[in-house]
């Protein structure tokens, strides 16, 4: 609405760096011919990554982080894409009560869930694992499943399932025809998403699991080692370009042929 | 009796309703609520020995809490870094907000985009290339020595609360960004040119329009920045130091060395008890305000 403010403007590319440089160090370092992450620069290498590629440890903490994202995220996103649905389509009594309790593992900080269920576990006299760490994923996934999918299903035209059960369609047809469609891009972006953030989660594995390390977890046991350190850098390269894709690709898919018209879908994040 | 059963379900939506909500209800119910009830139970046991605890309740370990310095100092540094990082947030991202709202045209959803991309990329990595920059043999200063500028290192620039509060402000931007971007975007433009004919200047206008009107946007930074952070465990074991340690490096570790589960479970209770009631205070005082503002 108003014109210019090139004042603004260039603070908002100061705060654009601020947010970046550190995001970027990393990167430019995995490059780096040196072990420690001092400027000036040494020289182009590719070793870091040779290293990273044969680092066994590493190869088991990926595939159990992958094990618990792709897990916490089918379930996260199915839970939620239910209660989005009573959400968006009923008006129900106690309707801000739950709604607050479904977001509320999201707002509370992650220490005392991640106590919380220490406690739980340990007094039902099970094992600490990745069990845990999956299901504490789940609930942290969840809201942020929901706020996705309500964004979305806020947006299209109710008339559509109507129209639907006029022609004839049961509950399920309607559901499996018309509204499955229209939702889906939002389904795979909280798919995307909540693997996203399982994938990074680091509090809650860290104080849930027993022996099985995910991602984070290992990364954080070399971060003390600084021989160590480089191959985590390359590491660390690898996981912003991936999420950076598959973040970019849900927001794509949030507005892919958004019914509403609305350009500007980020409700909820 | 089945056939009524179908009528009553039919005509009734709260069933329909709750029959969805049940996995979420039900998923929270069992994974936090209860969980959090034993916590809550466990902090008034007593830890005996390694295995053991005594289940007879008392009062004992908030008494220990309380009477022991180092616990309320780390609660008060835990709430102070906090609300510091709450409101450097705030500070530097409302005109970046405001200026995506207001200024920027074409592509604003490529500029959320961009500006909440960093959120998404690993937490720990975020952090830890803090460590790195503001470290002894860190780049600000490798690079501040090697220009000649300074001669030693800079000592002050981590393992300090200030080091916490910065990196913290740098990890949850996106949390600030986004709620006053919502706001400010929803606000109706007829109402500020409303304010300019009716002879208010630019600075009055953000004042007694646009400010108060993103208030909401204000609110819901604040409870979803100064809630979680109080709890942040990496940031200060990171970059924090002695000087920067807060109550969840403490209570980590009464969860794993000290081995002490009631202590832990009481210093879990205090900390959730004081930081919500922190966060309503603020809230209303904040909606206080705007209602007097508006």
């Amino acid at each position: 609405m108003y014109k210019k403010n090139n004042i603004l403007f260039l603070y908002s590319i100061l705060y654009f760096a601020f947010l970046y440089i550190p995001v970027m160090l990393l990167p430019v370092f995995s490059f780096n011919d040196a072990i420690h992450m001092v400027f000036p620069l040494k020289g182009f290498t590719l070793k870091w990554y040779d290293q990273m590629i044969h680092a066994s440890r590493l190869h088991q903490a990926l595939f159990n982080s992958i094990k618990v994202g792709v897990i916490a995220s089918i379930f996260s996103t199915l839970i939620a894409l239910l209660a989005a649905k009573a959400f968006t389509k009923y008006k129900l009594r106690l309707r801000q009560l739950s709604y607050g309790a479904i977001l509320l593992p999201f707002v509370i900080p992650e220490i005392i869930i991640a106590v919380s269920l220490i406690v739980l576990w340990t007094g039902m006299g099970l094992q600490l694992g990745l069990i845990p760490v999956t299901l504490s994923h789940i609930l942290f996934c969840t809201p942020f499943c929901m706020l996705v999918l309500i964004s979305r299903m806020e947006g299209f035209d109710k008339n559509l399932e109507e129209a639907a059960m006029d022609l004839g369609e049961n509950a399920w047809g309607t559901f499996w025809r018309v509204t499955f469609p229209l939702v889906l891009p939002a389904i795979v972006a909280s798919l995307l998403l909540s693997f996203v953030i399982s994938f990074d989660e680091f509090i809650l594995a860290f104080f849930l699991t027993s022996n099985d390390q995910t991602l984070p977890l290992y990364m954080w046991g070399q971060l003390r080692f600084p021989k160590k350190l480089p191959h985590v850098l390359a590491l660390g390269a690898v996981i912003i370009v991936a999420t950076s894709i598959i973040v970019m690709l849900s927001y794509w898919l949030r507005n892919l042929g958004n019914p509403s018209g609305k350009k500007n879908n980020i409700g909820g994040i | 009796m089945i056939i009524s059963l179908k009528k009553i379900y039919a005509k009734n939506e709260n069933i329909k309703a709750y029959l969805l909500l049940f996995p979420a209800l039900m998923l929270v119910i069992l994974a936090m609520a209860s969980p959090m009830l034993l916590t809550f139970l466990t902090s008034f046991h007593t830890q005996v020995s390694m295995m053991e605890i005594d289940t007879t309740l008392t009062i004992d370990r908030y008494k220990d809490f309380f009477n022991k310095p180092v616990y309320t100092t780390l609660l008060g540094r835990s709430l102070k870094i906090s609300f510091f990082v709450t409101l450097v947030t705030l500070i530097t991202t409302y005109p970046l907000a405001y200026y995506i709202a207001f200024y920027v045209k074409k592509n604003k959803m490529l500029w959320i985009v961009l500006m909440t991309l960093p959120f998404w990329t690993s937490y720990l990595l975020r952090v830890f290339s803090w460590k790195v920059i503001l470290g002894h043999k860190g780049v600000v200063n490798s690079a501040l020595m090697a220009v000649g500028m300074i001669e030693e290192p800079l000592g002050f620039l981590i393992y300090s609360q200030t080091a916490v509060v910065l990196t913290l402000a740098h990890a949850w931007a996106a949390f600030a960004i986004l709620p006053l971007y919502v706001s400010l975007d929803k606000i109706d433009k007829s109402l500020l040119e409303a304010s300019y004919d009716l002879g208010n200047s630019k600075f009055q206008t953000f004042w007694r329009v646009t400010f108060p009107l993103s208030l909401p946007g204000v609110i819901g930074a604040i409870l979803i920045i100064f809630i979680p952070t109080v709890g942040d465990y990496v940031t200060p074991q990171l970059v924090g130091g002695t000087d920067g340690r807060m109550l969840s490096n403490m209570i980590q570790a009464l969860f794993g060395r000290a081995n002490n589960f009631p202590l832990g479970a009481a210093s879990a209770v205090i900390m959730l008890l004081s930081v919500s009631s922190v966060a309503l205070i603020v809230t209303y005082i904040t909606r206080k305000v705007s209602l007097r503002m508006s």
